[in-house]
């Protein structure tokens, strides 16, 4: 493998490939980068869509929605299970690691390409066909899962609980397992590339923070996702085989489902939620035209909230009847696991302090991710408090809550991120108007969606329930339920200027130059979009990724690759 | 961040610096399974725990079929690593005989463990018996695919070895194999002592 990296193939050659070599079965890092990211958007609309039938019905229940008709109970839970499964393990880490850390990772590091890219090729390909079998599901006798995004056993574990969901449930075991290889695959190419593949000069303390922020998220999923794996693998058996790894009346524990779930689970969370402040660490400086502030002590606090993250799992669980006892040392983990994220959002806040900040697109999404990361973090503190979790839990509280940091992150983040790299990625820039419609319509539906689901929680309303307003206390709540509803009917508008400027612009809009908003890292310093094998020479890095306004320089940014002798004669 | 830094790193041709990329994505790719099969142990040896030993359940194990399973796998780990000697001694045709001898010693493994599932099953101890049945059954069908996985990459890298192969690309391919073969033999010796050993003391 090694004689075969360090010489490049010429342009020329891969120019000639096939169309098939080179957009489908393409082994370049930035194509595959492409296809995770058409597949995490369609995904996630797919995602998006299910979310407002269910919603409809819980505003107006009874009523048939729009597009789908009166909403049954039955796929009323299957709406909710897929609607969180596609958006946590076929949305978020699609884009998140597959598009942005494939896209980015060698480009920042100054790499040609990833260290195995036909293993690379394989992670997304495993994913499609995982997905595939997901969206199989709906379609099958019985219809999807009914079982929630995790699965809780016995309910999960035979159709003794839910009649006829045999194929459904198994699929989406089947889907959700393929899903882990295809990350897992993705996680040993993020990590052997940016730890054996990086540029001369680019020591790990000057590698952008995203790069920092991807690494974490794949260590955490490596680490975590044995253990379920093998659990899923026990929960396929225990449907077709016939064993019985968590049946009670067989002598097992359908605790250990959740222990192995939520082990998971917890790190999972921020696999999705740290590559997208790493997206808003990457914007924030380059708006601002500042240093970030505390570059090595964000990616300390994300080394330690990583290492904490594995050991705060079972505040999922407080109400679950697992012994009592433990509440005290997970609710005291689950409490510092806040330090570090604080340390990071105050850096993120520092960094804006006194700054010059453009508003372009990209940054308006950067801005509103950190202010709704902050409201779903400060809302975890309550959560991760046994006392007061007893109260809220399975509330809306904790879906505002959970929406509150997954979604500003994975999806307000990413946007930015697509709006920011989109030059890149495809040579042309988006529209700045369309971009900022997007912004103001995803941003304000969004908050009145999860601003009244806070209330629904505190007010009672418990989650996972088909018709709540059969019962007489959930009826002051109701309105409530109407409004959000609406938000989402925002948010889901604000999309179509989305699509249009995605879509024309990668064939219409203005050519992009190599670095369109005067940016540092490695990946501007090429051509928009870049060639195959990414640089024509591979650069020497000689400072770090965010020195923005240097005292003395003519110019407010520094690349990262800037010949030292010509930064000396301007310093 | 001085000049010198430009300096303590690689130079521009060389991509991988000091890390091996192959050696280090297969001890990454390692770890992963480590969690994998670690999962499934420390869920059967805490459930084990609290039931006070799997008692009557444990007893009916074929643990002298696998106890020959472990000295045929550990024989198999000798022929590795007497294939990587003979790779560094370049000599190509004792890497063909002995990966060979590798691989068929894997496939004896899968033989052995054929009869001892179906005498298992003879007797009525099935997947759903009960549950250190199942965890049996899981535990090891797991490791088997992963064996099988092993015979198949040594009967494809012995394949490939030919005049246009390199004596450091053989090394190199040799070493990412056999690391693989190896880990799967540890992954045996903790399935040995937790699923045949313990459950007949106990």
């Amino acid at each position: 493998m090694a004689e075969t990296r360090s010489e490049p193939a010429p342009a020329e050659a891969h120019e000639q490939m096939g169309f098939w070599q080179q957009y489908i079965f393409s082994v370049d890092h930035k194509i595959i980068a492409r296809q995770y990211l058409f597949l995490g958007l369609f995904m996630g609309y797919v995602g998006v869509f299910l979310s407002y039938v269910f919603r409809w019905q819980l505003a107006w229940p009874g009523t048939a929605a729009p597009l789908w008709g009166k909403v049954t109970p039955s796929q009323y839970y299957e709406l909710v299970t897929m609607h969180g499964t596609i958006m946590v393990f076929f949305v978020a880490m699609p884009v998140l690691l597959g598009a942005f850390g494939n896209f980015l990772i060698p480009l920042m590091i100054g790499a040609r390409d990833m260290a195995f890219p036909r293993l690379n090729m394989a992670s997304f390909w495993t994913i499609f066909v995982g997905t595939v079998l997901l969206l199989i599901s709906f379609f099958v006798p019985g219809g999807a899962s009914r079982a929630g995004w995790t699965q809780y056993v016995p309910l999960s574990d035979s159709t003794l609980y839910l009649p006829g969901n045999y194929w459904g449930g198994n699929l989406w075991l089947l889907a959700v397992a393929i899903d882990f290889a295809s990350v897992l695959m993705g996680g040993i190419n993020f990590l052997t590339t940016a730890i054996a593949m990086r540029a001369p000069g680019m020591t790990v303390w000057r590698m952008p923070l995203l790069v920092w922020m991807e690494l974490v998220a794949s260590v955490l999923f490596m680490l975590s996702v044995g253990p379920l794996i093998a659990g899923v693998v026990m929960l396929l058996f225990d449907r077709i085989v016939g064993t019985g790894f968590f049946l009670p009346q067989r002598g097992a524990d359908p605790l250990l489902w959740q222990h192995l779930f939520w082990f998971f689970g917890h790190p999972e969370v921020y696999v999705v939620a740290v590559p997208g402040l790493g997206i808003v660490m990457e914007i924030l400086p380059v708006f601002s035209r500042k240093p970030i502030f505390g570059y090595r002590a964000i990616v300390w606090s994300a080394l330690v909230a990583g290492t904490l993250s594995f050991i705060v799992w079972a505040h999922h669980m407080f109400v679950s009847g697992m012994n009592p006892n433990l509440a005290a040392p997970f609710s005291a983990t689950t409490i510092a696991i806040s330090v570090p994220f604080a340390v990071m959002l105050f850096a993120l806040i520092a960094t804006l302090w006194r700054a010059q900040i453009t508003f372009a697109t990209p940054m308006l999404f950067a801005l509103g991710a950190l202010a709704n990361f902050l409201l779903g973090g400060v809302t975890g503190i309550p959560l991760g408090t046994d006392a007061s979790d007893i109260y809220l839990h399975d509330s809306y509280f904790v879906i505002a809550h959970f929406h509150n940091t997954l979604v500003p992150t994975a999806v307000i983040g990413g946007f930015g991120g697509i709006y920011y790299w989109f030059p890149k990625m495809f040579g042309r820039m988006m529209n700045e108007t369309l971009g900022k419609l997007h912004f103001i319509f995803t941003w304000v539906g969004f908050n009145l969606i999860f601003i009244p689901l806070f209330l629904i929680g505190l007010g009672g309303g418990q989650r996972r329930i088909y018709q709540a307003s059969v019962y007489t206390y959930y009826k002051p709540l109701q309105p409530l339920h109407v409004i959000a509803t609406i938000g989402l009917l925002i948010l889901i508008i604000g999309q179509l200027p989305f699509i249009v400027n995605f879509l024309v612009s990668m064939f219409r809009g203005q050519q992009a130059e190599a670095n369109p908003w005067h940016a540092n890292t490695l990946e501007w310093m090429t051509d928009s979009p870049p060639p195959h094998e990414n640089f024509h020479t591979i650069p020497v890095v000689t400072r770090g990724p965010y020195d923005y306004s240097v005292p003395g320089m003519e110019r407010d940014w520094a690349p990262q690759n800037e010949e030292l002798m010509a930064a000396a004669a301007r310093n | 961040m001085s000049n010198s830094d430009v300096e303590l790193v690689h130079s521009p041709d060389v991509f991988e610096g000091s890390f091996e990329i192959g050696k280090l994505g297969m001890w990454i790719f390692l770890a992963g399974e480590t969690m994998v099969f670690g999962g499934l142990m420390v869920c059967y040896t805490l459930l084990m725990i609290s039931r006070g030993g799997w008692g009557a359940d444990g007893a009916h194990v074929a643990w002298r079929l696998g106890g020959l399973n472990t000295l045929v796998l550990f024989t198999s780990s000798l022929t590795a690593a007497l294939a990587q000697g003979a790779a560094r001694a370049r000599d190509a045709a004792g890497v063909r005989r002995y990966l060979g001898a590798t691989a068929l010693l894997g496939l004896f493994f899968l033989v052995i463990k054929a009869f001892e599932y179906s005498s298992d099953f003879g007797e009525g101890f099935t997947p759903g018996t009960s549950l250190f049945w199942s965890f049996y059954y899981v535990m090891t069908g797991l490791h088997v695919l992963h064996l099988l996985a092993g015979v198949v990459v040594i009967f494809g890298l012995r394949w490939l070895i030919g005049p246009h192969t390199t004596d450091a690309w053989l090394e190199r391919k040799l070493k990412y194999v056999c690391l693989y073969w190896y880990f799967v033999e540890m992954v045996w010796i903790f399935l040995f002592a937790l699923v045949y050993l313990i459950p007949n003391v106990g």
